[in-house]
């Protein structure tokens, strides 16, 4: 666990960064800083690794002041990834990644070798461990700069808006690689961005600052939507903050009807007189196909025979609500059909049952 | 003496083709050596003061603007005026009359390109070294030294071409050296002598010139010197 203890940074010339700062960053978590520029997300991080030192107060880590280690061994011991990469161009990707194995003194075939599982485990092919930083493209390279964070398996990764100098569609798959990476390895990551979204989606807990270097608040993602804690936190969360919010809302409790869903062989004649307008039509081996409208049936033959009007699926007990609604939206009945896993078909959740639990959602905002 | 191009090659033919001038005291070989003797010296002096100074000021930032002036004002010193100078005050007893001029012509270069070459190091590549655990020393010896090396090399290269061609002046205080060829050869009006000094001083300058060529390629990562390594 890190632990800031009212820390407060004075700049030579008078500027407080952060003032009087004290929360904690729990140990496996994701913590994200997040905040507008210039508001200490940056100076608060360096100050775990010593790349700044606090002006008063303690950061405490596993109990130890970081004051009392001495810098190059406290940060061997940290993992940091900046958002340049700053890879050292005149080494190979392996070399690089294998910085802190190599200052740690571990031997070379050893160094490598880690080097070359991270290389994996990051997600690049093992041709690149040959090349220089140059010849990497940037979402590449960023790559690579999570690797040397942790070729020593370090317990702590700071991490410094690490993904926003790569295009959208890259810094996605780089935040999905880190959320994956997060759930095998169970580091105690702090990790600083000033865009929302992005916090949001990697943190257990956001702590968003506001300029000056002062915590507005510290909450889990669901938490800071539904109940942000003044004006400035709920300016900071934006306007769509209510249909975010559904992202953190399971869908275990969406009432599925398993009646709505009709095999693909089946007599038009034997859904003719189905209560709904639409309905869920599955293949052999339930898997959705598409929806038919119960007023357009043709006289006879099989569903079969039917157009298909365009659907759209949710994982149950894996999607949220917001996923639930997606596909609901996609769809011209209104109503969303519930999967496995493998893809086969559970239920569908009509509108009224989407409804009913937007219903609670919205209820539980006052509480 | 009225001589066309031919006669100019056969100045050449004239100097280099005569067996005197290759053996004696004031033959080509003694006098190679000797040019090499106070260049090579110098320009190891001059390493061993402006490398470490560079080093040191381009990677604490401590006394740049020292080292700039100074580097200026070593600059701005007339290479004869000086060696005569010192000529006048010391005698010509040893060498180091003509050591002391050339060490001034080639500190500047080496001293302004390291420390210009660790000074623009991307300071985000500086962070991340420091972030990384490595200590000072560390972080100028692997980082800062190998990235900021074409600089450092370029310094090196453009003082020891100066320095290999400027050592001629140790001729006009009667010390030797190729630049003995030109001098005598003017006093003398033996032009092929002149000539086939200048020669020899402008091959050395080109050889000069390709030996550092080679150290950078050997030297230099090939990831600083973005050169393809894929095939
Ligand atoms: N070395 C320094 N000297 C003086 N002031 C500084 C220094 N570094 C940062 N500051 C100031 O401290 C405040 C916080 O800076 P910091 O870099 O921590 O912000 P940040 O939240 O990381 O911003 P950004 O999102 O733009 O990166 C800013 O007002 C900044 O100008
Ligand atoms: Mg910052």
């Amino acid at each position: 666990m890190i632990k800031f203890d009212r820390v407060t940074k004075r700049y030579a010339d008078g500027t407080v960064a952060v003032d009087d700062l004290s929360l904690e960053v729990p140990t496996g978590e994701i913590t994200v800083f997040v905040g507008p520029s210039g508001c200490g997300k940056t100076t608060s991080l360096r100050m775990i690794n010593r790349m700044i030192d606090a002006t008063e107060g303690q950061i405490l880590l596993d109990g130890v002041d970081v004051k009392t280690i001495d810098p190059p061994t406290l940060r061997r011991g940290i993992g940091y990834v900046i958002q340049q990469a700053g890879l050292f161009p005149h080494r190979k990707i392996v070399d690089n990644v294998a910085t802190v194995p190599y200052l740690l003194g571990w031997d070379r075939k050893k160094a490598r070798d880690r080097a070359m599982e991270l290389l994996e485990r990051v997600g690049l092919d093992l041709k690149m461990a040959d090349r220089y930083p140059f010849q990497l493209s940037g979402g590449q390279q960023q790559r690579v700069g999570v690797a040397r964070a942790l070729a020593a398996d370090p317990p702590v990764l700071l991490m410094d808006e690490p993904f926003s100098a790569v295009d959208p569609i890259v810094r996605t798959s780089l935040q999905e690689e880190l959320l994956r990476l997060q759930a095998e390895l169970n580091k105690t990551i702090v990790f600083v961005t000033h865009d929302i979204d992005e916090a949001i989606k990697l943190g257990d807990r956001v702590a968003v600052l506001r300029v000056g270097g002062r915590l507005a608040q510290l909450a889990d993602p669901p938490t800071l939507l539904a109940r942000p804690a003044d004006d400035f936190v709920r300016e900071f969360l934006g306007r769509d903050r209510g249909i975010r919010r559904l992202s953190f809302v399971s869908d275990e409790g969406l009432r599925l009807r398993a009646d709505l869903t009709v095999s693909v062989s089946a007599d038009v004649s034997t859904v003719r007189g189905a209560d709904e307008s639409w309905l869920a039509v599955v293949d052999g081996e339930n898997r959705p196909l598409g929806w038919a409208s119960v007023k357009d049936l043709p006289e006879t033959g099989t569903l079969a025979d039917v157009r298909l009007a365009p659907y759209g699926t949710f994982v149950r007990g894996r999607d949220s609500l917001r996923g639930a609604l997606d596909a609901a939206l996609l769809s011209p009945s209104g109503s969303a059909i519930a999967v496995d896993e493998e893809g086969r078909a559970e239920g569908v959740a009509t509108r009224e049952a989407l409804d009913e639990a937007l219903g609670k959602v919205a209820g539980g905002v006052g509480a | 003496m009225v001589a066309g191009k031919g006669g100019r090659v056969n100045w050449l033919i004239d100097f280099f083709g005569n067996p005197d001038n290759w053996s004696g005291p004031d033959g080509i070989p003694v006098r190679l050596l000797e040019h090499l003797e106070f260049s090579g010296l110098s320009l190891l002096l001059a390493m061993l003061i402006a490398l470490p100074l560079g080093l040191w000021i381009g990677h604490t930032g401590k006394g740049a603007l020292f080292a700039i002036l100074s580097a200026n004002a070593a600059r701005a010193l007339p290479t004869l005026g000086l060696l005569v100078l010192i000529v006048l005050l010391m005698g010509v007893g040893t060498i180091v009359p003509v050591l002391i001029p050339l060490v001034a012509l080639a500190v500047p270069p080496i001293l302004v390109n390291t420390y210009e070459g660790l000074r623009g190091v991307d300071p985000d590549l500086r962070d991340a070294a420091y972030g990384m655990g490595l200590r000072g020393s560390e972080v100028l010896g692997r980082v800062l030294v190998p990235v900021a090396l074409p600089l450092i090399l370029l310094g090196l290269r453009i003082a020891a071409i100066q320095v290999v061609s400027t050592a001629t002046v140790a001729a006009y205080v009667g010390l030797g050296g190729l630049g003995r060829f030109i001098v005598d050869g003017l006093a003398t009006k033996d032009f092929p002598r002149t000539i086939g000094g200048a020669v020899l001083v402008a091959l050395l300058a080109l050889i000069v010139q390709l030996g550092f060529a080679l150290v950078q390629r050997v030297m230099v990562s090939p990831g600083v010197s973005q050169r393809q390594t894929i095939r």
